[in-house]
């Protein structure tokens, strides 16, 4: 714990992170004004102290749209990144553990997902299941679970060789006691690391499919459909675009500058 | 004496390499193993690294599947045994491990660690496991106390008591020690030793004891086994091991051990080139390409493993003399 707080570039990480979530939990107070109302007077207005980031095309605060955004980006990240986590968690563990026919099903299947590019998979589910927020996160879910998968079977198959899990298995403690007992605790530092980079991941996916028009459906603000109505006004108005691209860059940093600093505390190479 | 295990016939065969169209090789880790352990016994079993001691241990306690064999607890057939009837027989014999680093979870204190196989006995309470658990720290030399602490606050010889504990808590019949000290500081080694007969004699314990170190087995053996690459070559008392070998091989190790006093010679008998590969094992007898007795007939026929006398068994068509 004291060594995080000696790495300068995780705290600012973290920083970070907690005002993303801060301002997503808070939004009804932050926003000086409603993210929804339209106001067809204030179209395309440039930034004023009234509003301060200026107007879209509807004449609705981009201020406001951003931080409300906070709540649909963060939100579906967080999901999602709960999603691939718990379904990889268990197929790696499942496939890491058992080994032979069963870790070959899994991983070819994982293989198989990992081979398409990850917004190309997302855009093909969110397409066929259609565009809602909840579909959102079983798409960008599914598409990292083989990350996940691959990071914890890679774990369970060292640690299982490891004496102590065969201490576990000659005093009969179960499959399910062993693999929840023993192996996934010692696998905890990876998998904050790849969940804390998954975030990061998650959210430029979740502003790429908003962006794509397959995100959050409007007129729900998310980062990356703000981004979206705006890019026809850029020419006229450019601050538009840059207010949700910064939020979109600042939270990916936090969340990347965690999960370096993570990794780097947590490598048991470096202790 | 009863026999607390009996082995007999014992193999192991692993495949090796091999993939999709490449047919895999068979390894014979364990190629026809028979021993027995008395109730209140210490067999040792010894041979270099890679002749199927570990395995052996292993098969013994059932923690790897047999590939075709017997294994006999207190007289009972467990060689198939599966499900609920084994959990509760795995009670009854216990394993020590080699390396006491990484046969604690890093992540568990050291009562959770000694109290774990107890968990799986309901009708144990936590009062009643917590009083076993410092009954065990307190018969390996450990400060009760100390339940609380997680493994890495300990030294090397600690953590190893730590696994004694964790194995005599089960109160079991049957301890199987696959080198216990050898990951041990000497000094280290001998408290160890010393502790592993105390406990046996308090608690009734038998032990098969798995080890290189050959000075080790004899202060600590009742009977020694001596396994050459899968096989077992000599099967007899302690002193009729280490004072009449029968087999060359237990000749030749016996003769590499070095004595600690100046001027004492022993006559050695050096052993000529590599351990052969289990992979592709040689014919007849494993040991005739090193051993310096070998005749014909030992490349082309496998010895019986036979009584040669009164509770002396051996694996080899020309036996020394005693």
């Amino acid at each position: 714990m004291a060594r995080f707080w000696a790495n300068k570039a995780g705290v600012a990480g973290l920083a970070i992170i907690v005002v993303c979530i801060l301002v997503a939990i808070f939004a009804p107070l932050l926003a000086p004004h409603d993210p929804l109302a339209i106001d067809i007077s204030l179209q395309g207005m440039e930034p004023s102290e009234a509003y301060p980031f200026g107007n879209d095309e509807f004449g609705r605060d981009i201020l406001s749209r951003v931080i409300y955004g906070a709540r649909i980006s963060l939100g579906i990240s967080l999901f999602s990144v709960i999603f691939s986590l718990g379904l990889g968690v268990v197929l790696g563990a499942v496939a890491g553990f058992y080994g032979r026919g069963i870790d070959n099903a899994i991983m070819r299947v994982m293989d198989a997902t990992m081979a398409f590019p990850a917004i190309l998979l997302a855009i093909a589910i969110v397409a066929a299941m259609g565009s809602n927020m909840f579909n959102v996160v079983i798409a960008l879910g599914i598409v990292y679970v083989p990350r996940f998968a691959r990071i914890i079977r890679g774990a369970v198959i060292s640690l299982k060789t490891r004496e102590f899990v065969e201490a576990a298995i000659s005093l009969g403690a179960s499959d399910v006691a062993i693999i929840f007992r023993h192996i996934l605790p010692n696998c905890l530092a990876p998998l904050i690391v790849q969940a804390t980079a998954g975030f990061a991941y998650a959210i430029l996916a979740e502003s790429s499919l908003s962006f794509l028009g397959l995100g959050a459906p409007p007129p729900a603000p998310s980062w990356g459909n703000i981004l979206s109505e705006s890019k026809d006004f850029m020419l006229d108005n450019p601050m538009m675009t840059v207010y949700p691209g910064l939020a979109i860059t600042f939270a990916v940093l936090g969340f990347n500058l965690l999960g370096d600093a993570l990794r780097d505390i947590l490598d048991p190479r470096l202790k | 004496m009863a026999d607390i295990l009996a082995v007999e016939n014992l193999q192991k065969h692993f495949e090796y390499g091999g993939g999709l169209l490449r047919k895999p090789r068979l390894v014979r880790a364990v190629d026809g193993v028979s021993f027995s352990v008395r109730e209140g016994e210490t067999i040792g079993l010894v041979g270099e690294s890679g002749c199927g001691k570990s395995t052996t241990g292993r098969l013994a306690m059932r923690l790897i599947d047999a590939t075709a064999g017997s294994i006999r607890f207190a007289g009972a057939d467990i060689t198939r045994l599966g499900g609920r009837p084994l959990k509760t027989l795995r009670a009854q014999m216990q394993m020590i491990f080699q390396d006491p680093h990484s046969s604690l979870d890093p992540r568990m204190k050291v009562g959770d660690l000694i109290g774990e196989g107890l968990r799986l006995f309901p009708e144990i309470d936590a009062a009643a496991r917590a009083g076993r658990i410092a009954e065990a720290m307190e018969r390996v030399g450990l400060r009760p106390e100390h339940a609380d602490r997680y493994p890495h606050e300990f030294s090397g010889g600690q953590r190893q008591r730590i696994g004694i504990a964790r194995a005599i808590v089960m109160t079991p019949k049957l301890v199987v020690a696959d080198e216990p000290v050898s990951a041990l500081d000497v000094s280290i080694q001998a408290q160890v030793i010393n502790l592993l007969e105390r406990l046996r004699s308090d608690l009734g314990l038998s032990y098969l004891f798995i080890s290189h170190d050959l000075g080790v087995v004899e202060h600590i053996s009742d009977r020694i086994v001596v396994m050459y690459l899968g096989r077992v070559v000599e099967f007899a008392d302690c002193r009729a091991i280490f004072r009449h070998p029968r087999h060359p091989y237990t000749k030749t190790l016996i003769s590499a051990i070095p004595i600690p006093r100046f001027g004492v010679k022993r006559e050695r008998i050096p052993l000529t080139g590599e351990v052969p590969s289990p992979l592709d094992p040689p014919s007849g007898c494993h040991f005739h390409p090193r051993c310096p007795f070998a005749r014909e007939r030992c490349r082309t026929e496998t010895p019986p493993f036979r009584r040669l006398s009164d509770g002396h068994w051996i694996a080899c068509h020309h036996p020394l003399e005693d």
